[in-house]
């Protein structure tokens, strides 16, 4: 026996007995984008993910992260997550921003009889057939925002709308969802590509439209381009967003430019409950800017994990930990959460509009868009 | 009205692609480099611009500083690692100029956080004007196509006209002749580099402050300004010139027809989603056809 796993074992044993209620530590594999254009998000994820395990003193301890940088490309998030599955040897993998990833390393850590939590990407493909008892969504399935935005639109009586998404997947689900919900005429659906950067011949289509709303799913840089060169372009039809393209990581750099868009989410800064209060006044404190959905859903899902980790050790008693999971007995920043039968999440969506407050870009809630939403795929799944 | 702004877009979209493409041909042309660090200096431009309008409050300053700090990120790049390339081949050059992409990208990361940077047009440049026939159109788009040609001219002078551009040229014809007739080639060579750095960081700063300033922001541009070079001619600013514009004319007319003619044949969520696909391919596929019609691209003079 070596000195360091003579020591690990000493040391397990000293916890098991002073502290007989603890269950074992619990290894994370924490996989995100640290590095390049994705980076921003990635940082919000890792924050949001510390914070609470920080915010959790003691029980916090009991978790080990180990963190790796996924580039943004699907190859080395498999390569990250084969290391931290078969040398690291993680109980849970988490963290995976993109839809892309996601569809690269989850039914691999699955089918090695991990336990995979996202704190993001969400595709339809793992929520429908191919749900997983291991995997869990914390965050949402993909198509929800987009829904949300069309229940709003519709609700609102628009009855023309100009929609707007980037050409690849996670877009194209973007406009399904968002016709989904909304019933009235739409004017013109435009792909744009991925990375676009110069909007002027979407903008000069949406002047020509006669449309009465835009509604445009463009995440990260795609978001910024936009928003900036619409608020330059004189064109005054108002805009409705996701929550992603309006997301505090982006605001500081679209700047005003962004007041008063309307976006729809399940989450905002200013959503009324002590968990929510605490999560933001502590990330506030300690990074000096808002948190995005990105970091309350990451904070969401290592308050999540530590609930069931107390119960039940992932290694140990799976079946335990996956009924703690389902039972999702935690202190929420959306307020009220609860799984649905494939393991993603039934939420409230909210009507969000960009304000400053304090001396920084957020969101406030405006209206609500859907109550107990689950998700369009939830019946495909088979468990 | 639509086919007017969308013209007008074009010839803008031109206008930008060209100002990020000179430097580019310059220094490929002169100094037979593969500089794929001319993406990173665009962003090296962008981020002198943000940093310095946001501490100063002067967008004009900022752009100074984006033309400054890239020449001198250029000359300094220069000196340290691509002087030790020239004797190369072209594939060590696109490794080492591949790995200061890396660099620079991480660095500017550690430097200025994981975050795009603010970065607003000023009050004079910002705001829809109306043009003759009550077209409403950006101010900004029009001051790009106005700087786009100044910057066309101000090369053409530089190089048809001055002593610098006589030895820019003879350098492109002949570099050891020239090195024997006393010109000090290495310093040519270090002044060709910052001046393409330079220009590739006005472009970030112009261009940055109506898109996001961020990491990675200079690869896409990278791929469009070889397309732009490529297409018009290694080497030639005539060519960088009329490349742009006809990417710029392609691309956003492809995009802003295409859609609609596969409508015609197809039903509206295929022809979408087919149609911005195929448009996106056209100015790849514009470059094929030249290359195949004309291998030099159309103002090549080598081959």
């Amino acid at each position: 026996m070596t000195l360091k796993s003579l020591l690990l074992s000493a040391t397990t044993t000293l916890a098991l007995i002073t502290a007989p209620a603890m269950a074992e530590p619990v290894k994370v594999g924490l996989i995100t984008t640290l590095s390049g254009g994705g980076a921003g998000i990635g940082a919000d994820v890792r924050d949001g993910f510390m914070l609470a395990l920080k915010a959790a003193g003691d029980a916090g301890k009991e978790i080990e992260v180990i963190l790796e940088d996924d580039q943004q490309k699907p190859d080395i998030a498999v390569q990250v997550a084969d290391k931290m599955i078969q040398s690291d040897n993680v109980d849970v993998l988490t963290g995976i921003i993109w839809s892309n990833l996601a569809m690269a390393v989850v039914p691999a850590a699955t089918a090695q009889d991990k336990f995979y939590l996202s704190t993001n990407a969400a595709p339809s493909a793992l929520a429908g057939e191919g749900c997983n008892p291991k995997y869990f969504s914390v965050s949402y399935q993909n198509d929800n925002m987009h829904e949300a935005a069309g229940a709003y639109a519709a609700a609102e009586g628009v009855k023309k709308m100009f929609i707007m998404a980037p050409n690849y997947p996670a877009g194209q689900d973007s406009l399904a969802g968002f016709k989904r919900f909304y019933d009235g005429e739409v004017v013109a659906e435009v792909y744009t590509q991925v990375g676009q950067t110069d909007f002027a011949g979407e903008i000069a289509q949406i002047r020509a439209s006669g449309a009465d709303r835009v509604f445009f799913f463009q995440p990260g840089g795609m978001g910024i381009a936009f928003l900036k060169q619409y608020a330059e372009s004189g064109v005054d039809i108002p805009l409705i967003g996701p929550g992603f393209s309006l997301s505090e990581d982006i605001l500081p750099a679209v700047g005003d430019a962004a007041l008063g868009t309307i976006n729809t989410s399940h989450w905002s800064t200013d959503l009324d409950n002590p968990a929510n209060k605490a999560f933001v006044d502590a990330f506030r404190a300690d990074f000096g800017r808002y948190p995005s959905l990105y970091a309350a859903q990451a904070y969401d899902t290592a308050n999540l994990l530590l609930s069931a980790s107390a119960k039940a050790s992932p290694s140990g008693d799976p079946d335990g930990f996956r009924a703690a999971l389902q039972a999702a007995d935690f202190a929420s920043v959306r307020g009220k959460f609860a799984f649905g039968p494939n393991q993603h999440p039934i939420q409230d969506f909210y009507v969000l509009e960009v304000e400053n407050r304090d001396g920084g870009l957020t969101n406030k809630i405006v209206g609500n868009a859907m109550t107990d939403r689950g998700d369009a795929y939830a019946e495909l799944c088979k468990m | 009205m639509l086919l007017a702004e969308q013209l007008l877009n074009g010839l803008q979209y031109g206008m930008m692609l060209f100002l990020m493409a000179a430097g580019l041909t310059l220094v490929f042309g002169v100094m037979g480099l593969i500089n794929l660090a001319h993406g990173a200096l665009y962003m090296v431009g962008a981020f002198a611009c943000a940093v310095v309008a946001a501490s100063t409050g002067s967008f004009w300053l900022g752009l100074v500083a984006s033309l400054a700090v890239a020449a001198a990120a250029g000359a300094l790049v220069e000196m340290l690692v691509i002087r030790r390339l020239y004797n190369r081949d072209h594939l060590d050059q696109v490794l080492a100029t591949f790995a200061l992409i890396l660099v620079f990208s991480e660095g500017t990361r550690w430097l200025f956080g994981d975050f795009p940077l603010y970065l607003k047009l000023p009050p004079a440049l910002s705001g829809a004007i109306t043009l003759p026939g009550g077209l409403q159109y950006p101010f900004f788009r029009l001051v790009i196509i106005l700087v786009g040609a100044v910057v066309a001219l101000g090369l053409w002078l530089l190089i048809s006209r001055t002593r610098l551009g006589i030895r820019i040229r003879a350098g492109e014809a002949d570099r050891e002749m020239i090195g024997a007739l006393g010109v000090d080639i290495a310093k040519l060579y270090t002044i060709v580099f910052a001046l393409g750095a330079a220009l590739a960081g006005l472009a970030g700063g112009l261009v940055g402050s109506i898109q996001s300033v961020q990491v990675g922001m200079g690869e896409p541009v990278l791929i469009l300004a070889f397309v732009v070079i490529v297409i018009g001619g290694i080497g030639s600013i005539k060519g960088a010139l009329v490349g742009a514009l006809l990417v710029g004319m392609t691309d956003t007319l492809g995009k802003a027809v295409i859609p609609g003619l596969f409508a015609r044949v197809m039903d509206t969520a295929s022809a979408n989603t087919t149609g911005s696909a195929v448009a996106s391919m056209l100015i790849y596929i514009l470059m094929a056809v030249v290359l195949l019609v004309r291998p030099q691209g159309l103002f090549g003079a080598r081959v």
